[in-house]
């Protein structure tokens, strides 16, 4: 049920942004990606979650292990914050949404329309979600954006929780999010070398 | 799936949901027509089996843009996309909402529409099976313009380019089946020709949407 990213080149835009990078994940583990603004994060989990392919290496994951989350939440703001998890849920074939209602402490907010919520409560609702899904591994891209400090040790709970029942977690951050087990990675030294004069064109194809 | 479709239903009706858009359009573009080419009922009655496929087709083109453009500015699609349902579900879930949402009531209200062009007794069975059987179509084929325009900030005009020549052989054959409904000729033709059209496109055009939604979401 791991994750095991080996020797993975990737691209942007048509332009390499990180290769040669390898990385594995293991039940109960969590993995803390960092690096500058531009490195190519996202785009690594989004390569990792599937929703693009790398232009060499491999990827040894089953995807229905896997649950991203990007920096959007994927909330309808005219659902109710219960209705917005019950799609989810039913998307995954899961029914229990109270577990994550409770985590995140949504409870007084569970009729309010999504759209009627602040940035962090959307967040915290989107966050949610990956309770929702009954998946091991977390794909989690910049999952603090806009929360305040209590939620964010919310938030650090629940991923220790869900580390503790044999899931694992790959996240993209430039907080401390306080899980003293968690690996680091810095993907600085996998930036991908300017490409040859030659392979101009190539950037552009 | 059905969570899906179920999803995309209620949205359709909430708030900024779009529902009756297309058919408020299709009254608009019907009540109009009268003003412009005047009075004359045999002149309406003659050209009403037209205005009313036209009318119906640009009110379906109308809500097109919506089918994938809110999913993907919220994220969802992204989420969708890396959930268990298949992308060809999830494109044909879209057209079947999307036909729900705008083909049918459009192919209800169509025998009222014709009342206002003075179309005759004789028409209205032929033009709204003639609807029935080709908005699916329609829908099909605009939730491929959708799929392919995806991503594109303001990609109504291009999608509207994309989609329209292949809405053609649907709107020959549907307004074919209408006037000669209307003659009291034979419909067989163009009905078998526009039931094979819808069949095709809802059997082949999904695996097709599927695979450009893949290529725009990189």
């Amino acid at each position: 049920m791991g994750l095991n990213v080996s020797d993975l080149t990737i691209a942007r835009g048509g332009i390499k942004v990180l290769e040669g990078l390898s990385l594995s994940l293991e039940a109960g583990q969590a993995l803390v990606l960092r690096g500058p603004n531009g490195v190519g994060k996202t785009t690594l989990l989004r390569t990792i979650a599937g929703l693009q392919a790398p232009l060499d290496g491999t990827i040894e994951a089953d995807p229905e292990t896997m649950v991203y989350a990007g920096h959007a939440d994927g909330l309808k703001p005219t659902l109710t914050v219960e209705e917005n998890l019950h799609f989810w849920a039913r998307v995954f074939a899961t029914t229990d949404i109270e577990t994550a209602i409770e985590a995140f402490q949504l409870d007084a907010l569970r009729t309010r329309p999504a759209g009627a919520l602040s940035a962090g409560q959307k967040r915290r609702l989107g966050l949610a979600r990956l309770l929702v899904t009954g998946r091991p591994i977390w794909i989690l891209d910049e999952p603090t954006v806009s929360l305040d400090v209590e939620a964010v040790k919310m938030f650090a709970e629940t991923i220790r929780a869900h580390l503790g029942q044999g899931g694992s977690a790959l996240i993209a951050t430039h907080i401390d999010l306080g899980l003293p087990d968690a690996h680091i990675l810095d993907v600085g030294p996998y930036r991908a070398r300017a490409m040859d004069p030659d392979d101009f064109d190539e950037a552009f194809l | 799936m059905i969570a899906l479709l179920t999803r995309d239903l209620k949205l359709a009706m909430r708030a900024g949901g779009g529902f009756g858009l297309g058919l408020a359009f299709f009254l608009i573009v019907v009540t109009l027509v009268p003003f412009g080419v005047g009075p004359q009922s045999e002149l309406l009655a003659k050209i009403a089996p037209g205005i009313l496929w036209l009318g119906a087709l640009l009110a379906c083109l109308l809500s097109l843009d919506r089918i994938f453009a809110l999913d993907w500015e919220d994220g969802s699609l992204d989420l969708l996309a890396t959930s268990p349902l298949p992308m060809e579900g999830i494109v044909t879930v879209k057209a079947l909402a999307h036909w729900l949402t705008t083909g049918l009531p459009l192919v209800l209200a169509a025998p009222l529409f014709g009342l206002l062009l003075s179309l005759p007794p004789a028409g209205y069975g032929p033009l709204v099976l003639s609807l029935l059987l080709g908005t699916p179509a329609l829908s099909v084929i605009g939730t491929f313009g959708a799929a392919l325009t995806v991503g594109l900030k303001r990609g109504g005009l291009l999608l509207s380019l994309l989609v329209l020549p292949l809405y053609v052989p649907t709107l020959i054959f549907g307004a074919e089946m209408a006037r000669r409904g209307v003659e009291g000729l034979e419909t067989t033709t163009p009905l078998l020709m526009l039931a094979g059209i819808t069949c095709g496109t809802i059997a082949l055009l999904p695996f097709a949407s599927a695979a450009v939604l893949k290529v725009n979401l990189r």
